[in-house]
């Protein structure tokens, strides 16, 4: 079971890299090449040793020989790393772009069910840090591991060649590098669990007491706060000097055993060199120079390996949690043969016939729920914050689709018209105005993208966002930051209307803005809400009294479900939910 | 920097070990390749087995003390580093929290969070591996130079000529690349960015059938990240050819010069392998050099921000003498010309404030958002200080006292209702440590909070997690205003603390809080004027300037704002916040 899901995300990697079949070929290859020139130079260098023994013992011709193949060998295992190197980030980054890619096209498609439930920076962290943590494990793993295991079996392979019982020294004694390594590691892990838990803690108090600041301050609660701090602080000075010291010790345990290796190659080296003395096959004292320079590397691609290991197991588990989301089964498609509604065909006609509808199984919220909304009807929907009011909205967008029942547009069902279609006919001004990073004009013309500037600067007039759009530095060109950067929420508000007025669909929904925004500007966007709503079927979450009491149909709404329908009039005399909160206006 | 030495003065003793342990353990490795010599010069060439052996014990203690050496030094590093980070942390807090709202405003809490988490955690691991490696690289590349001079002074001038075509190598590509890296990062940010508008604006964009023109415009991003990335990718990929290229000329130059020295018998065999194993150090160090350097700008990055933190003086000035004791028979609270400009706007957001507020009083302040109601009560526990006229409770200017004094005296339920974790008695006894259980449950009955927290799990002693979120919006409210009650202090200011309120619930809390046995002189801020109808004063605020005060009558009659208000009610007021 643990180990099946890791295999499947490991297939998935495969797919993504499939289009990179020769590369990756090319990339292996070269790794092969500089591995052997990497373990060929000291050889080669140990020859030419071999041929200066001494006062008058020097080959000359042999020796240049040999230089001009070491520097011939160098500059190609130079150029193949490089090569290499580029390969290996080209795959590497390609393969990021496109996952990037699939996961924000995905995104496109999700259903609002799932989004809705995902907090943005969760969403956020697996689109990018996720990502770039799987593509630096990647990129670690292609240009370490294959190299790592090509080395280890190269440099036995060069040490069996130039002496057995030397190898046979160095392949035992080693292991026990690696053996104190995975000792550490062991037990340094409880150490860091301690750390990130102490200081996990201490993040969260930090969270709480300099993030609701304004708070502490209030209460003069600062010292009590640096109390609970310190006692917290002092344990995690303990917990992550333990950790920091222990895991410390890797290095300097590897590569004391690195030094055990190097001594005894050193002394069972000389010792055969002694007892061979300059017999020809047997071991020279070049020779011995090149197993001293294996044993000291020998340990590094172990090392390597290791911690390419660990690297690739964080990097395939950043992997599948992105593949949690590109996997993500989209919201259903529009049928192949949906209805595309022009706009000449909408008659504001909206009915709503038997609806069921609930986020959560568990929880039913609306049941049976029929009304029928004839043209240019305003729909007001009220209740108290938090009541559920946005449901309706989700319902209508078709951003959610009913249980049972069905809505219908001028007689068709919302579910076989396409969604594009069916949103264009809608005209929607939210609560929380969102606005794109980029300039003023892009914002505006988001729903007509082919108007003029007149039409542009006649619509912002209208809704009198036309006189501070002026004055900005450059007008209707001037960029804008992330979520509308520094305009005020009413202009922000402003622009949202501005958006809708331009291309003006049949028919409307409107949420009422009423906080964060002062009086004068209230009354200019209540202003322009009504010269969009003439003529037009809204449907408006209503804050205001007069909206209310003038809408054709007053749906109240709490706790998630519609509880009253009906106008005015029809609901003060009900004397249910609605006729108690009108009348605590005036109590 | 600076900052980093002032936490580090505590542990000089261990700055100094640290990196002198270090450079012995460098000193002990620049002696291997020196034993390496002997055993081929003297003991192989003379058939010495017992030399051999001994020698090669010599290189098995050099090894342990290496270890030693070693493992007192990260000891000692680990120990500064741990320390400083700790220290640094502490100074933090405490700092943080002595800055007046004006200052939090300035940081912002989130940067303020990640200056004490992730910054000091970074400022920490590159302290740590200055000290160790600081001293250690350097040393080993100028060590293996010297040393190659007592080998043959020579042949050890291709070191000369290698170290510094190495340097500028290894520093040039790091140079080049740290810009680099930062543009990989801003290309990185605007797709963040993308990401996360396109999730924020999902409805919208959805609404307007924006899908496709969103891909495309993250396509392009995209794009250029992987473009820039790949193009960094090509230049640092330099580094490890171009070092090994001339790593090994300096090799081929040391065999090709020592040729004819140990033919004409003024250099040995081993004395050739010495140097060449000198060659190879230099590279690995190198290096790691270069990694360490990576991590310290990081590093002082994060010390910069650290230090920017502690160069933002504490704003309140303090009185040299400050009373603890209000004036007898003076009013709880009382403005006079009283104005305030923010210090990073041009106008300011309350101006002109005149009124005397008594003991056991009323006061309603009731405008539009951003009329500057908020800012008016915050001037009276001095969250921020009035820029223009004078404050005054129990008949003293606010600057007069101390200010832990003065903010017991004064008990506020802010807007945001926010809790902390712990306990319910422990959130109430913010307002006041030894208040009793009796003295909870009635803050609570007054609150309207009493049910619900008797029908929780451990009545007061019901867990609140973090922020409270085990609360819904309107139970924190009303714990809040539990917390102030508790406090039993003589004024009480509630910042539109019913917005979450049903009406009827409202009503019932109003009443209660009108007739508190302790008698406190209330403020309550509110947009409707149903809250406030009954105060003894109220307050119209438009716009910064008060524009109207008086009681409900006095008001009706002569105040148009207030009328406005008052009117809305009926004919376009709101139906619920």
């Amino acid at each position: 079971m643990a180990k099946s899901p890791k295999k499947t995300t490991f297939g998935k990697v495969l797919r993504y890299m499939k289009g990179y079949r020769v590369p990756f070929a090319v990339s292996l290859v070269l790794a092969a090449l500089i591995v052997a020139g990497t373990l060929y130079i000291p050889i080669l260098a140990g020859q030419a040793i071999d041929l200066a023994v001494g006062k008058d013992n020097v080959d000359f011709k042999g020796i240049f020989r040999l230089l001009v193949i070491i520097g011939t060998v160098c500059g190609v295992t130079a150029l193949c790393q490089w090569i290499m190197n580029v390969i290996n980030n080209k795959i590497t980054f390609g393969i990021v772009r496109k996952l990037r890619r699939d996961a924000f096209v995905k995104l496109q498609s999700l259903p609002l069910s799932y989004l809705d439930t995902k907090p943005v920076g969760d969403t956020v962290s697996r689109v990018i840090s996720d990502v770039d943590q799987f593509g630096d494990g990647l990129l670690m793993g292609f240009s370490q591991f294959f190299t790592g295991i090509l080395t280890i079996l190269g440099t036995i392979g060069f040490m069996i060649s130039i002496s057995i019982p030397i190898t046979v020294v160095v392949v035992v004694i080693t292991p026990l590098s690696l053996f104190v390594a995975a000792f550490i590691a062991k037990n340094t892990f409880s150490l860091f669990k301690a750390q990130s838990e102490t200081r996990a803690e201490q993040t969260a108090l930090i969270d709480e007491m300099i993030g609701e600041h304004k708070v502490v301050a209030a209460f003069s609660h600062e010292d009590e706060a640096l109390e609970r701090f310190d006692e917290i602080n002092g344990r995690l000075q303990k917990s992550s000097l333990k950790a920091l010291f222990y895991s410390s010790l890797t290095n300097p345990c590897t590569r004391f055993v690195n030094n055990l290796v190097y001594a005894a190659v050193a002394f069972v080296g000389a010792m055969i060199c002694i007892k061979q003395g300059d017999v020809t096959g047997g071991l020279t004292v070049g020779g011995l120079f090149s197993l001293l320079n294996y044993a000291n590397q020998y340990t590094k691609p172990f090392n390597e390996i290791s911690g390419v290991v660990t690297e690739l197991q964080n990097s395939l588990a950043c992997a599948s949690r992105l593949f949690e989301l590109i996997d993500r089964p989209s919201q259903t498609p529009d049928a192949p043969n949906a209805h595309i509604l022009t706009e000449d065909e909408v008659d504001g006609n909206v009915s709503i016939e038997d609806v069921s509808f609930s986020y959560t199984p568990d929880r039913e919220l609306i049941r049976d729920f029929n009304l029928s909304i004839e043209k240019g009807q305003r729909v007001a929907i009220v209740g108290p914050t938090g009541c559920g009011k946005t449901t309706v909205i989700n319902l209508l967008m078709r951003f959610y689709d009913v249980d049972s029942g069905s809505i219908r547009v001028s007689g068709h069902d919302i579910r076989e018209l396409t969604r594009g279609s069916l949103r264009a006919s809608y005209g929607m001004v939210l609560q929380d105005t969102w606005l794109k990073s980029g300039t003023i004009r892009e914002n505006i013309i988001m729903g007509k993208p082919d108007a003029t500037d007149d039409e542009i600067i006649g619509a912002a007039k209208l809704t009198h966002a036309h006189s501070f759009i002026r004055r900005l530095p450059q007008g209707y060109d001037t960029v804008i930051g992330e979520d509308g950067g520094s305009l005020s929420q009413g202009q922000k508000q402003l622009l949202c209307i501005t958006r809708v007025l331009l291309s003006l669909p049949p028919m409307l929904i409107l949420d009422e803005a009423t906080s964060s925004i002062d009086t004068r500007t209230e009354i200019i966007i209540q202003n322009s809400f009504a010269l969009m709503m003439k003529g037009r079927t809204s449907f408006i979450v209503a804050h205001r009294l007069s909206t209310i009491k003038e809408a054709d149909i007053i749906l109240v709404m709490d706790n998630g479900r519609i509880i009253e329908k009906g106008n005015h009039e029809e609901l003060l005399s009900k004397g249910g939910f609605y006729a108690n909160l009108w009348n605590s206006q005036f109590e | 920097m600076k900052v980093i030495l002032r936490f580090l003065r505590k542990y000089k003793l261990e700055c100094v070990i640290a990196p002198l342990f270090k450079l012995l353990e460098a000193c002990f490795d620049l002696m291997v390749p020196l034993v390496v010599q002997s055993i081929v010069d003297k003991g192989i060439a003379n058939g010495d087995t017992s030399y051999i052996l001994k020698m090669c014990l010599v290189l098995v203690s050099l090894g342990i003390i290496g270890l030693v050496c070693a493992v007192i030094a990260q000891y000692f590093a680990a120990k500064a580093a741990v320390g400083m980070a700790t220290g640094m942390r502490h100074s933090l807090f405490s700092h943080l929290g002595r800055f007046s709202y004006s200052e939090t405003d300035k940081l912002g809490t989130s940067s303020m969070i990640t200056r004490m988490t992730s910054d000091v955690n970074q400022l920490q691991s590159g302290v740590n591996m200055s000290l160790r490696l600081f001293l250690r690289s350097p040393i080993i590349v100028f060590g293996a130079m010297i040393m190659a001079f007592f080998v043959n002074p020579d042949i050890a001038l291709v070191f000369v000529v290698v170290i510094p075509v190495l340097s500028v190598i290894v520093f040039g590509i790091i140079l080049a690349g740290i810009p680099l890296y930062r543009r990989v990062q801003s290309r990185l940010d605007r797709v963040t960015s993308l990401t996360r508008e396109n999730l924020s604006g999902v409805r919208v964009i959805r609404a307007f059938n924006k899908e496709n023109e969103e891909i495309s415009e993250f396509e392009t991003a995209n794009g250029e990240h992987t473009k820039i990335q790949n193009f960094t990718g090509r230049i640092t990929a330099l580094m490890n050819p171009l070092t090994y290229v001339v790593v090994n000329l300096g090799i081929i130059a040391i065999i090709y010069f020592s040729a004819p020295a140990v033919n004409t018998g003024n250099m040995s065999q081993g004395e050739l392998i010495a140097m060449y194993n000198y060659m190879t150090q230099i590279l690995v160090e190198l290096v790691k050099l270069a990694n360490t350097i990576f991590l310290v700008t990081k590093a002082l990055a994060c010390a910069r921000r650290i230090e920017a933190v502690f160069d933002t003086p504490t704003g309140m000035n303090i009185a040299d003498d400050p009373a603890t004791e209000g004036v007898e028979n003076s009013p709880a609270v009382e403005f006079e010309g009283a104005a305030l400009t923010y210090s990073s706007a041009s106008a300011p957001s309350v101006s002109g404030v005149n009124f005397k507020a008594q003991n056991g009083m009323t006061v309603g302040i009731i405008g539009g958002t951003g009329s500057g109601k908020t800012t008016l009560v915050n001037m009276i526990p001095r969250f921020y200080d009035a820029t223009e006229g004078v404050v005054r409770f129990m008949g003293r200017d606010v600057r007069e006292y101390d200010l832990e004094f003065l903010r017991t005296q004064i008990a506020v339920v802010p807007q945001k209702a926010v809790l902390f974790k712990g306990t319910v008695r422990s959130n109430l006894c913010w307002g006041r440590e030894n208040a009793t259980d009796g003295e909870l449950w009635a803050a609570l009955e007054i609150a309207q909070a009493a049910d619900f927290i008797r029908e929780k799990d451990g009545g007061l002693d019901a867990r609140v997690e973090q922020k409270g979120r085990n609360f819904s919006g309107g139970q924190r409210q009303r714990l809040c205003i539990a917390r102030a009650i508790v406090s039993k202090a003589p004024v009480l200011i509630l910042d539109d603390s019913a917005s979450a309120l049903d009406f009827a619930t409202e009503a019932r809390r109003r009443h209660a809080i009108l007739n508190l046995d302790y008698n406190p002189c209330v403020f309550i801020i509110s947009q409707r004027t149903s809250s406030i109808s009954h105060a003894d004063l109220i307050l119209v605020l438009d716009d910064g300037a008060v524009v109207g005060q008086g009681t409900h009558e006095e008001l009706l009659h002569g105040c148009d704002v207030y009328r406005e208000i008052y009117r809305s009610l009926f004919k376009g007021g709101e139906a619920n916040g």
